[in-house]
């Protein structure tokens, strides 16, 4: 972005104040989650930085509160961590397993009634959460899943759905049909033909769908606020309510672990687009 | 001219046009098999449900059916005057089987909303009753409290006889019908929905054009870097987008307290004293920067892919002909940019017009909005068909927007990251 020699003045200052700009706005985005960081280190249980802290005193920093997080007597963190997986991982394979089914169909040319049945899929992804989340309630509930991790499951895999339909059919948008086709002339059956070829070749789009799903099922909070109970508490519905009572250093302790693991979702997703527009022959 | 020339046979003997169109449908069944699954799932646990929510919103036929008899027999009255003994035979034949069941408890909180007073006549009436003579309800009523000579009072419940309603949704829009069936606005100090509504839109357009001010350059600096260093950047979106909306809630909640970041660094740099730090959270302003930040990475990338494909070379040709960079930008740069756009507008309105949880930890009373108003009556006050109505008018606008948008740019035009 090197400006050239003869830009004039004017244009020049007007450049570094878009430069200026552009830095705040990234120091808007990121800075925040990097407060969080040094702070779950404090020793002290204020929420400031301590002026020991200032100063890069060791004794100002302690790992008290990733100590608390784990053995603490009455923290919930463990149970809500497995829950958390627990539903997560099961609301992600029945997102992948379902939308990416019938994102194969969605793909195909014959398929009738493709914009309805597409605004239908996507929908729980339009519809604000919170009603979804009423509309979901009720429908748990009747059936007698509400506070149970089935019912839970049932709930994110409506909510996860609507991506893994979104990037399985973008991966299919580049998918050259005529190797499938010549599998099935070379004696393949549909089934063997879709292991070997299709699914090696969708696999990016698949797993980063599911990527989305399991992100969407173990952060979501407004569904499960309806439906769970004591037991299947999961670790938003920890945090949030710590939130609500009162912000400890236990919770910017499971903050940065979560910050953590979104970073290897980000590093992993980011791996996968770029395979995959490899892959499709996408080079930019 | 068809039907004389032969028809093309397959080697089955089978004219191809059929065969073709066999092999079609045939196609076009295999492709709807492989929806089928989610799209029943969704149509189960998801569409019908909102259905479900609608009949909910609009049903009343709880009191219709604690009160059979006596709306039958109020089928006669013209709610002029005090009805007949009939009715007051009915109500108290009715309403003896309530005391016995002990639901009579549920008649009195419904009637209450349509009228205040009946509590008390009814918990009174509910004592009373079991020492009823035969004959003659319509004075034994009228004796166990004065209210139940009152004709107010009897309208009360003839208002509730239809199994429908639609009262739930005047509530919403702090409106209500009236004693003769006019609909009229509540008195002021109690009109809170109106507000919340207002409230709701102001602060997702206005999240919105945050969002707008501050993606667009980003999203411009991204798109034009070189690669490697964009790549580098780019983290700096993607990173808040992948991170749980509870962490980073938390940290604002870390930033804006009192004693936080943000109050430190103004009370450095002399902008306040260190005595009167603002209170930035648990108000509007904690909501609109919280929300802006979390919504913001929804505005880049769709922005960004659109950018990404308009050639540099369309803003040289627009200088080269004479246009100052500025020129070439608003008619040449800007125009090409709308979709994207349009798209990163729709998505943040639409998922800041249904935010709850940023609100309801750093928006305090005056920065909640509707979807807050929505999740208390669901969990605190267990009104749920009023939750439902509130939902639904909300959906409405939601698929307002939808409509007003594909008008205006075609939902075609939509570019998601």
């Amino acid at each position: 972005m090197a400006l050239p020699k003869y830009t004039e003045t004017h244009y020049r200052i007007w450049h570094y104040f878009y430069l200026l700009i552009c830095t705040c706005v990234f120091i808007f985005l990121i800075a925040p989650l990097f407060v969080i960081f040094p702070l779950s280190f404090n020793a002290e249980e204020f929420l400031v930085f301590s002026d020991g802290m200032k100063r890069l005193d060791p004794d100002a920093f302690s790992l008290r509160w990733y100590h608390d997080m784990i053995y603490g007597t009455k923290n919930p963190w463990g149970l809500a961590a497995k829950n958390s997986f627990i539903i997560a991982i099961f609301a992600t394979l029945g997102s992948v397993l379902l939308g990416t089914v019938a994102a194969l169909g969605l793909s195909s040319r014959h398929m009738p009634y493709k914009a309805l049945i597409m605004a239908i899929l996507i929908s729980p992804m339009i519809v604000p959460l919170i009603i979804s989340g009423v509309a979901i309630f009720f429908f748990i509930a009747k059936v007698g899943l509400a506070g149970t991790h089935l019912g839970i499951i049932l709930s994110h895999i409506i909510l996860g759905t609507p991506f893994v339909v979104i990037t399985v059919t973008a991966t299919l948008s580049g998918f050259d049909h005529s190797v499938t086709r010549a599998a099935s002339s070379l004696g393949s059956d549909p089934v063997n033909t879709f292991m070997k070829i299709t699914l090696p070749l969708i696999l990016p789009g698949v797993i980063s769908g599911g990527l989305f799903a399991f992100v969407t099922s173990f952060d979501e909070v407004v569904v499960v606020l309806f439906l769970a109970g004591l037991e299947n508490t999961t670790i938003p519905i920890q945090m949030w309510t710590g939130l609500r009572e009162q912000l400890s250093p236990t919770i910017l302790a499971v903050a940065t672990c979560l910050i953590v693991l979104s970073v290897l979702i980000l590093v992993t997703a980011e791996l996968l687009r770029r395979r995959s527009e490899r892959l499709r022959g996408i080079n930019r | 001219m068809s039907s004389e020339t032969q028809k093309i046979l397959t080697t089955d003997g089978i004219p191809l046009e059929e065969s073709l169109k066999k092999a079609e449908k045939k196609n076009k069944i295999k492709a709807f098999l492989l929806v089928a699954p989610l799209l029943l799932y969704l149509l189960i646990t998801y569409i019908f449900p909102i259905g479900d929510m609608f009949l909910r919103s609009i049903d009343d036929k709880m009191v219709t059916k604690m009160l059979p008899k006596t709306f039958k027999a109020m089928e006669q009255w013209d709610g002029k005057d005090l009805p007949s003994e009939e009715v007051f035979e009915a109500f108290y034949l009715d309403y003896r089987i309530l005391v016995k069941e002990k639901t009579f408890g549920k008649l009195a909180t419904q009637l209450n909303y349509e009228k205040n007073g009946f509590k008390s006549i009814l918990k009174k009436l509910a004592r009373k009753q079991k020492k009823f003579e035969e004959g003659n309800y319509k004075e034994q009523i009228m004796k166990v409290h004065k209210r139940w000579a009152n004709v107010e009072y009897w309208r009360a419940i003839k208002r509730r006889a239809p199994n429908y309603t639609y009262a739930k949704y005047l509530k919403g829009v702090d409106m209500y019908e009236d004693e003769n069936g006019k609909i009229v606005q509540v008195e002021e100090s109690r009109r809170v929905h109106k507000k919340l509504w207002f409230r709701t839109l102001e602060i997702a357009f206005f999240v919105t054009v945050f969002c707008f001010l501050m993606a667009y350059p980003i999203a411009h600096l991204l798109a034009t870097l070189p690669m490697k260093y964009s790549n580098l950047l780019m983290i700096c979106v993607l990173l808040p987008f992948w991170t749980s909306l509870l962490v980073r809630t938390a940290s604002w909640m870390i930033l804006l307290q009192q004693q936080g970041i943000v109050n430190d660094f103004f009370v450095w740099i002399g902008l306040v004293a260190d005595e009167s730090r603002p209170e930035m959270m648990y108000n509007k302003t904690g909501t609109y920067v919280a929300m802006t930040q979390i919504l913001l990475p929804f505005m880049v990338l769709p922005l960004y892919s659109v950018m990404k494909t308009i050639s540099p070379s369309l803003m040289r040709a627009g200088k080269s002909l004479g246009g100052t960079p500025f020129v070439a930008f608003w008619k040449v740069y800007f125009p090409l940019t709308i979709p994207g756009i349009g798209a990163g507008c729709l998505l943040v309105f639409i998922l800041a017009i249904g935010y709850y949880i940023t609100p309801a930890l750093v928006g305090g009373a005056s920065g909640t909005l509707i979807s807050n108003q929505i999740a208390y009556h669901m969990k605190s006050t267990l009104d749920w068909s009023f939750a439902s109505a509130m939902g639904l008018m909300l959906l409405l606008g939601v698929l307002a927007i939808y409509w007003v948008y594909n008008k205006l740019v075609g939902i075609d035009n939509i570019k998601l990251g």
